[in-house]
């Protein structure tokens, strides 16, 4: 078994592998999402709930805009980079397939 | 006013580096085919510039600037969306379509469901949001060379269209990366040099900006005597002057005006004191003022002198010389207790505005500089319309045909990740500078409000400076930055559009059995017809945002290509029936909202709705999205005995990391490799 490629595994465990890898990055895909999402639809929702707020002046800005029109570039740039970061982790982890396989047996095993 | 000559001169150097490089790279790449699409030599940083040099288009260099303008914060989103929106695309969709080893959208809609049938559906959509994408970017040519020129408008789109079809159709121009990338650091220089120099002459963003915040009730003002040229009908609604309700502003009509109409700026129920509204004061030097009042009521005064125009007075003809005085009227209920009046120009004409004149059309500062203003709130649902603008554009980047392609360039999707990162370092980058000049054109050049042309902003502001020679050279680097911008955008769509009409339609659809000489003339054919078609479609949208337009290119793709990319990539169940359905209906409808949307701004066809629906028509997305990925969801359901065999193959194929040994070059090159 020792010479046995991934193209020979069998379609149940080309699943389990598809699942697993597929499970982490999406957690953290979503993860970094919502981060975005609160960021991003929230200001809406703050310019129009909170319009004292939105227009609090800062050296001339009024803060949505210096928030939006400055600062919201560097932000992302920040969540994208916390995401690589994670994302080449978990790739790493996952590279050594028949190990990701028997984990995964196991913890099916555990389960049922 | 002339030709700009140094204008002129930057814009022939930057189309001749452009080409010139072009050339160099094709022939390097001839002695080391590595450099040209393999792209294994290409590091993270060249091909990160080369996608921010290829997306940087007219709507970024001058479209933002423009709307920022004109609409004040709600302008802001289209920059934040068009650079954050690479977030989407490097969370969910950059890694697994690289790893893929899809070309094109096309290839992953073949590949993933194992149909060339779908792959003929998905490319059509190539050529809508082409065909979107490319009017604004003929807008900006149109543009630029008119102030530079001193053309008409459908000049500068004839000759820059001409120029860069043929370019593309005898092969000077691929989508080269390095070109690409020189592009991309061109338009920082050009975006972000010009305007610290303005910030030393006019205050910086924060203290311009503050300045319109301290006086929430004033408006853009013209400091000197200041001409301006207006366009006739044609134009609409670029004829249109709407006067502010604050203070009379006395115009000159040295070549004298034909006005179609007098109109309230906006509309007041109940319209009891209407008839009274004596808009305008017109005083005469010659005789010859006429007018037409009710249906069948035209007068024609024989005498110079003074004469007052009501409300509802049409199809006015004033003599050469004439002075008229616009002004406010009282409004007896409701609040604010004054209206302006609202002139639309029949013919064009040039209007003196006196010093101190309240500039038409701007909005006050007050709207300006706050969220919610004229832009967002213009149909009543501010809130929605933010946020349609905001699904379709951050969907939208992460589904444009033409942006996609190029992630194939980078070795593998660990690569394809960390070149996201990069881009939107570059674009953040970038994206800041728009909207200074934005604000620095409210505050300078007022006027550019009048006849609706803020577009021109970044090529116009410099020339205002006291030092004629430095305002000439940097308008030259802003005009030499937009040609960069619509140069690498309408290639790079010509060549993804002409590819698929050639690769796809011709090639696969009307004849399989063609030739690769014919292939070849296929795609030199196409790359004519739709540069011409381009062409055609840039004349019609003279009043139209380019910003605006861009995002209309980015709600289809949000509609279409980015629920396939998306479902595709995460989701097992997705069936090639689904995901049709889906993308054509989602993908369709906006299209269909959208286009008549803009039937109803040019008042070519009109039916009444609701002001919800209006706003849903002109920012689909919120609807839009959802609809095809619910569409996608149901069909794939109830088609689920399709799902291909290999489903968890693919997917696997699709996230695996590299070394796993399952990805597509790893196929190709090393299969014997795979067990370790």
């Amino acid at each position: 078994m020792a010479d046995r490629t991934v193209y020979d595994l069998t379609e149940k465990e080309h699943s389990l592998l598809a699942h697993r890898v597929m499970r982490r990055q999406a957690g953290l895909s979503l993860r970094v999402a919502a981060v975005f999402a609160v960021l991003l639809l929230g200001l809406p929702l703050v310019n129009f709930y909170m319009p004292d707020l939105a227009n609090f002046s800062v050296g001339g800005f009024t803060a949505t805009w210096l928030f939006l029109g400055v600062l919201f570039y560097p932000i992302t740039v920040g969540l994208s980079f916390y995401f690589v970061k994670k994302s080449d982790q978990i790739e790493a982890e996952c590279t050594d397939w028949r190990s990701v396989l028997d984990d995964e047996a196991a913890s099916q095993e555990g389960s049922v | 006013m002339g030709i700009s000559w140094i204008a002129l001169a930057f814009v022939i150097a930057m189309t001749g580096a452009t080409i010139g490089l072009g050339i160099y790279a094709t022939r390097k790449a001839k002695t080391a085919s590595d450099f040209f699409v393999a792209g294994r030599s290409v590091s993270v940083f060249w091909n990160a510039s080369a996608i921010s040099g290829e997306y940087l288009s007219a709507a970024s260099f001058m479209g933002i600037a423009g709307l920022l303008m004109k609409n004040g914060y709600d302008a802001l989103w289209y920059p934040v969306c068009y650079a954050t929106g690479y977030l989407f695309l490097l969370l969910f969709i950059a890694g697994p379509l690289r790893r893929f080893g899809a070309y094109t959208i096309p290839d992953f809609a073949e590949g993933r469901f194992d149909s060339p049938m779908f792959r003929r559906i998905a490319v059509t959509f190539v050529l809508f949001i082409g065909f979107f994408y490319t009017m604004p970017q003929m807008k900006g040519a149109g543009v630029t060379l008119g102030s530079i020129m001193n053309w008409p408008y459908w000049a500068g789109i004839v000759v820059v269209g001409v120029v860069i079809t043929f370019n593309v159709a005898f092969g000077g121009m691929k989508g080269i990366t390095f070109v690409q990338a020189f592009q991309y650091w061109a338009k920082v220089f050009a975006i972000s040099l010009p305007v610290f120099v303005l910030m030393s002459v006019f205050g910086g963003y924060g203290s311009n900006l503050g300045e319109v915040a301290s006086k929430p009730v004033g408006e853009p003002q013209i400091t000197a005597e200041t001409d301006v040229a207006v366009k006739g009908k044609e134009g609409y609604p670029a004829n249109v002057m709407t006067f502010r309700d604050t203070k009379p502003v006395t115009l000159t009509l040295k070549n004298g005006a034909k006005i179609a109409k007098i109109d309230a700026a906006r509309a007041i129920t109940p319209a009891d004191d209407s008839a009274s509204w004596k808009f305008l004061r017109v005083t005469t030097t010659q005789p010859g003022l006429a007018y037409k009042r009710g249906s069948n009521d035209s007068a024609t005064e024989s005498q110079p002198g003074t004469y007052e125009l009501k409300q509802a007075d049409h199809d006015i003809e004033i003599p050469a010389g004439s002075t008229v005085e616009v002004r406010p009227q009282p409004v007896t209920s409701g609040s604010p207790q004054k209206v302006g009046a609202k002139l639309e120009f029949a013919e064009k004409t040039v209007v003196t505005f006196a010093a101190g004149s309240i500039v038409p059309n701007a909005p006050g500062n007050k709207r300006w500089i706050e969220p919610f203003g004229p832009f967002t709130s213009k149909f009543g649902y501010p809130l929605l319309y933010t946020y349609s603008l905001i699904i379709a554009l951050i969907c939208g980047t992460a589904g444009l045909p033409h942006i996609l392609v190029r992630f194939y360039t980078n070795p593998d999707g660990r690569a394809a990740k960390r070149t996201t990162l990069w881009v939107m370092v570059m674009l953040g980058s970038f994206y800041v500078f728009p909207p200074i000049w934005g604000v620095l054109g409210r505050v300078a050049m007022p006027w550019l409000y009048a006849n609706d042309t803020p577009d021109a902003v970044v090529i116009k502001l410099p020339m205002i400076l006291e030092n004629k020679l430095l305002g000439e050279i940097l308008s030259g680097i802003t005009s030499a930055g937009a040609f960069a911008a619509f140069m690498s955008t309408f290639s790079g769509l010509l060549v993804s559009m002409s590819g698929a009409l050639a690769h796809d339609i011709y090639g696969k659809i009307l004849r399989s059995t063609a030739s690769a000489e014919s292939r070849m003339l296929a795609f030199k054919a196409s790359a004519v017809a739709i540069g011409l078609a381009s062409i055609g479609l840039g004349l019609l949208v003279e009043s139209f945002d380019i910003a605006k337009m861009v995002g209309w290119a980015f709600a289809i793709a949000a509609a279409s290509y980015f629920p396939l990319l998306l479902l595709g990539s995460w989701w097992r169940g997705l069936t090639k029936f689904g995901a049709a359905s889906g993308m054509l209906i989602g993908g369709l409808t906006s299209l269909a909202a959208i286009v008549t949307s803009m039937l109803l701004d040019k008042k070519i066809v009109s039916f009444s709705t609701t002001p919800l629906v209006r706003s849903l028509m002109e920012q689909p997305a919120i609807w839009g999205v959802p609809l095809s990925i619910a569409i996608m969801f149901v069909v794939s359901l109830l088609s689920r005995s399709h799902v291909p065999e290999d489903i968890h193959m693919k997917m696997l194929r699709l996230h695996a990391p590299e070394e796993m040994g399952l990805s597509k070059n790893y196929i190709d090159e090393g299969k014997g490799q795979g067990g370790h």
